[in-house]
């Protein structure tokens, strides 16, 4: 089966591996990712005034040419694009008056007919923790994960309705088809500071470094991420908090593809570990789910 | 025989008579077919003017009349009555409304408003044509009354009406009356002593010879109607004979089961024998048959075998043979006490509740605060014991939130949570009492000086703003607010987070409701059936509300429903026998098919079907005349008396020929 995909930006450059890693399993699970022909960037940011119009102009285009090529659904991995897709989408489906607004502009007819998953969606409720937990070769057994949604994968609930918003589990259902352990830490759906890291770098080191702690005294080997912005934040920021609090031990920030692609056993030397700032190579070594 | 008719045109002053020529209106409405008698008068509704009416209907023979004023919700009751005091039956008296539907509306086109007034007294008229006679439907009333749920509403309310000389059943579901109150320490604003306030009332309950108690009862079915319902009781076993036991509490030693304590809020343990509160009314044990090793499993271990507290009863006092008994209760009303429970602390996740045992909600709290609950009276944290340093109180936990749980205020979270936090500052004299709120609720004789005082003297911490979440932290509690009045993120490093919890409507409320025919609300109180003028009648006539069950209150207005209540079926059993109005639904047998669909549509439960006939029969003491059967009825069976299908239809009529006039 094909899904059509949208991989966004930073997949293409920054967060490789969340993408390489992401289709590579795919096929392994049984499905493609068939990557949407001319797509754009989907703008990164949603309007949060009622009437910024044209910042859905680039979303709202992305979503008629997924119809106009065919399809009515699509996939993504990057939480930011998955938020600003679905929730463009949802103006498109439920707000006349802005939908003509903005598909006048772009001259463009659509009204919402696509549906917009996030992958771990599709793991979910198109091919089940269950069938994945079978499939998986290599379990990460032993391993305890901090599983960390922050807040553009869920919020707002209302217009995502990924899972619930206060205590949401599914990164927690997915991590343990994989075999790990997923520990249960107080700040899961905190913010990571997001672009304050542009020029407030000081509050994206102190978000990080709460969520951080908070996993760690939880005693998680490891967090996982969906976000690129996430993984940047909390893995780049390490070493400047190590610099504030000498007592500080790093821990590795991996996307949850490179997760599953482990468990599926696809070469670890294909995952880009060797991207991650923090390498997560000793430890999964020490975990035996490397050689 | 056609009827000789008669028109009275009332002026109302200049109400009527300055857009409608009454002088026209009464010579066209003499024209008409059938009307023997026409005039004006300036006042109809006076003394005089009714005089005027009674003399002419003696003087004329009249047998039906039509006055054109103003709505029949003003003066039809004085103009039947009229008609009635010189033998007119009062039911062949109709009002045409002139004043708010015609000279009101059309104050500036006196030909139009007269055209108009006679259109409508000529369509009263023919309403009147076919009216008939009728009488008022006299309805036995059983002067007794069940009351659902013995928490305060309802012993205020059985009390009142048992010195009134009544018979009253209370009906609880729990082993003892007392209900929530008997939870809690000391009231606001003056820190009474429950435990001493209700035993008064309890013993009041049990020593009354005419209040008749069954605890671990529940409604099982409801018949009949107003003066005359059936209540049919279901009662679980009681196990433990409390004429034979001495409550020496053997049994409690014994028992082998160890469980939480729902009364304490599971801060204590019981076993499957247990005294369900500290009241002193409350002595004997009750076995709960759910947590008991003798009725588990036969599989399990222990099924059927574990006897250790009959053995350990000196008295012989316990049967664990003893099964759950039926009893019918004959009533004329009934009071709907049904109370309320606290929405689950798990539906907070973001709390911790249920998660980390230092969160608990506010009944926990009471209990703490209980010199005989499970601390003796001390504030102590559940997870080790410990005397907390720091309390946060938070308010509006469920309530005020539509998008995620309860849109309502709890209306008593503002006080009792002031009350609390001054409760804990008065024994913990180093700690402090932080309180998170949305805004302070203090509305009611010295609720706001109670507060204040509560701020200025006894410094507790009142921060504006909505707790984020609760998490534990390295030894303590962390909870991350903000204060909205500065405008700045908090994070309070807490031993102990106490939980306002929004009420809703007692577990069970919907079927229950539906057995009793009391509508609900989108929340699940009970339905008053105005909130202004009849704040404590039912959607059914006879069944009545007080307390929670009806919304969120404290006790002070708790009681004060729980006597109108009372007040109100003193009121009804000061007649011998019930008046219902005739004006009601009637089925014709020779139509009606039985398909039923008219019993599914009345509200009132007033359409039964005749299993011998088959025919959809009309309870005439429940039917309203709403008509809401006769919309419904697909072969036009049912008509409501005196405003038939074809009376309507000819007034209508009337109204379309002289359309064009007006």
């Amino acid at each position: 089966m094909k899904y059509p995909y949208f991989p966004g930006c930073t997949l293409y450059t920054k967060a490789k591996k969340l993408d390489d890693a992401g289709r590579e399993c795919s096929l392994k699970l049984g499905f493609e990712l068939d990557e949407l022909k001319d797509w754009t960037c989907c703008g990164a940011t949603f309007p949060l005034v009622n009437d910024q119009h044209i910042t859905m102009s680039g979303p709202t285009r992305i979503l008629a040419d997924t119809k106009d090529q065919g399809n009515d659904k699509l996939v993504t991995l990057c939480s930011v694009c998955f938020n600003v897709l679905k929730r463009t989408n949802n103006v498109m489906r439920t707000d006349e008056e802005r939908r003509t607004k903005v598909t006048d502009f772009i001259e463009r007819d659509y009204n919402g007919e696509v549906e917009v998953l996030h992958y771990l969606q599709v793991l979910r409720d198109e091919i089940g923790f269950d069938v994945l937990k079978e499939k998986v070769v290599k379990p990460l057994t032993g391993l305890k994960v901090a599983c960390y949604y922050g807040c553009l994968l869920l919020r707002p609930v209302k217009e995502i309705g990924l899972d619930v918003m206060e205590n949401p589990t599914i990164f927690e259902d997915f991590i343990s088809a994989l075999g790990a352990e997923p520990v249960e830490f107080p700040y899961k759906i905190e913010c990571c500071g997001a672009f304050q890291a542009v020029h407030s770098m000081d509050i994206a080191t102190r978000c990080s470094r709460d969520i951080l702690n908070s996993a760690k005294n939880s005693a998680a080997d490891l967090v996982i991420t969906t976000c690129p912005l996430c993984q940047f934040n909390l893995d780049d920021r390490q070493p400047e908090i190590q610099k504030s609090d000498n007592r500080f031990a790093p821990i590795p920030v991996v996307y949850f593809t490179q997760m599953l692609a482990l468990a599926l056993d696809l070469p670890a030397a294909d995952l880009g570990f060797e991207r991650n700032l923090i390498d997560p190579l000793p430890l999964l070594k020490e975990k035996g789910l490397v050689s | 025989m056609e009827k000789k008719l008669g028109v009275f045109i009332c002026w109302c002053g200049s109400n009527i008579a300055s857009s409608v020529d009454v002088d026209k209106a009464a010579a066209e409405a003499a024209k008409l077919d059938g009307v023997v008698h026409a005039e004006n008068y300036m006042y109809m509704c006076s003394d005089p003017g009714q005089q005027l009416v009674k003399d002419t209907i003696t003087e004329k023979g009249l047998d039906g009349v039509v006055v054109a004023c103003c709505s029949p919700r003003m003066h039809e009751n004085t103009f039947r009555k009229a008609a009635g005091s010189v033998g007119l039956n009062s039911y062949l008296l109709e009002i045409a409304n002139i004043r708010e539907q015609c000279s009101w509306v059309h104050q500036n086109n006196k030909p139009l408003a007269t055209a108009k007034a006679v259109s409508i007294i000529e369509g009263t008229l023919d309403k009147v044509k076919e009216n008939l006679p009728l009488e008022t439907i006299t309805i036995d009333l059983t002067k007794r009354v069940c009351v659902v749920g013995g928490g305060i509403a309802g012993i205020m309310s059985a009390l009142d009406l048992a010195n009134a000389g009544y018979d009253v059943v209370i009906i609880e579901r729990e082993p003892a009356i007392g209900g929530h109150m008997s939870q809690i320490s000391q009231t606001f604003p003056y820190f009474h002593n429950v435990p001493e306030l209700l035993k008064k009332k309890i013993d009041e309950v049990n020593a009354h010879p005419r209040i008749k108690v069954y605890v671990n009862s529940e409604v099982d079915v409801l018949d009949g109607y107003v003066g005359n319902f059936n209540v049919t009781i279901k009662t679980r076993p009681a196990f433990v004979d409390s004429a034979k036991c001495t409550a020496c509490g053997k049994c409690l030693e014994v028992c082998p089961v160890k469980v939480d304590d729902e009364f304490n809020r599971g801060l204590s343990q019981r076993g499957a024998i247990f005294r369900y509160n500290q009241l002193e009314t409350a002595k004997i044990p009750v076995l709960e048959q759910g947590d008991c090793l003798h009725f588990a499993d036969s599989d399990s271990e222990d099924g059927g075998k574990c006897t250790a507290c009959v053995d350990a009863c000196p008295e012989d006092a316990i049967d664990l043979g003893t099964i759950r008994s039926l009893n019918e209760e004959f009533v004329g009303a009934i009071v709907m006490a049904t109370g309320y429970d606290l929405y689950s602390p798990t539906n907070m996740p973001e709390y911790g509740a249920g998660k980390i045992p230092d969160v608990i909600d506010a009944l926990a709290f009471e209990r703490l605060l209980d010199p005989k609950g499970p601390t003796k009276g001390q504030v102590l944290r559940p997870s080790d014991g410990a005397v907390p340093k720091k309390v946060v109180f938070i308010q509006c936990v469920g309530s005020r939130d539509p998008e995620r749980h309860k849109a309502y205020c709890s209306r008593a979270c503002c006080m009792y949570t002031a009350k609390q936090a001054r409760l804990y500052r008065q024994q913990v004299e180093e700690g402090t009492a932080y309180i998170s709120y949305m805004d302070i609720r203090s509305d009611s004789k010295d609720f706001e000086e109670f507060v204040q005082k509560g701020m200025e003297e006894e410094n507790l911490v009142y921060i504006r703003g909505r707790v984020a979440k609760v998490i534990e932290g390295d030894g303590c509690l962390q909870v991350f607010t903000s204060d909205t009045l500065s405008g700045r993120q908090v994070v309070i490093e807490a031993d102990l987070v106490v939980l306002a919890m929004a009420m809703e409507p007692k577990a069970g409320i919907r079927e229950l409701a539906k057995k009793m025919n009391v509508t609900i609300d989108g929340d699940a109180f009970l339905s008053e059936t105005h909130i202004k003028l009849y704040p404590v009648e039912s959607s059914t006539k006879g069944v009545y509300l007080a307390g929670c069950g009806q919304s969120p209150k404290d006790i002070t207005d708790t009681v004060s429903q729980a006597l109108a209540t009372a007040g109100k079926i003193q009121t009804m059993f000061s007649n011998e026998t019930l008046i219902a109005d005739p004006l009601i639904a009637e089925v014709k047998d020779d139509v009606c098919s039985g398909c039923g669909i008219c019993i599914e549509i009345c509200p009132y439960g007033a359409r039964l079907m005749n299993e011998f006939t088959r025919i959809s029969d009309v309870n005439q003491a429940v039917c309203q005349g709403c008509g809401a059967c006769i919309a419904a009825c697909p072969n036009k069976a049912c008509e409501l008396i005196n405003s038939t299908s074809r009376q309507f239809l000819r007034t209508i009529g009337d109204f379309a020929s002289r359309s064009e006039a007006v």
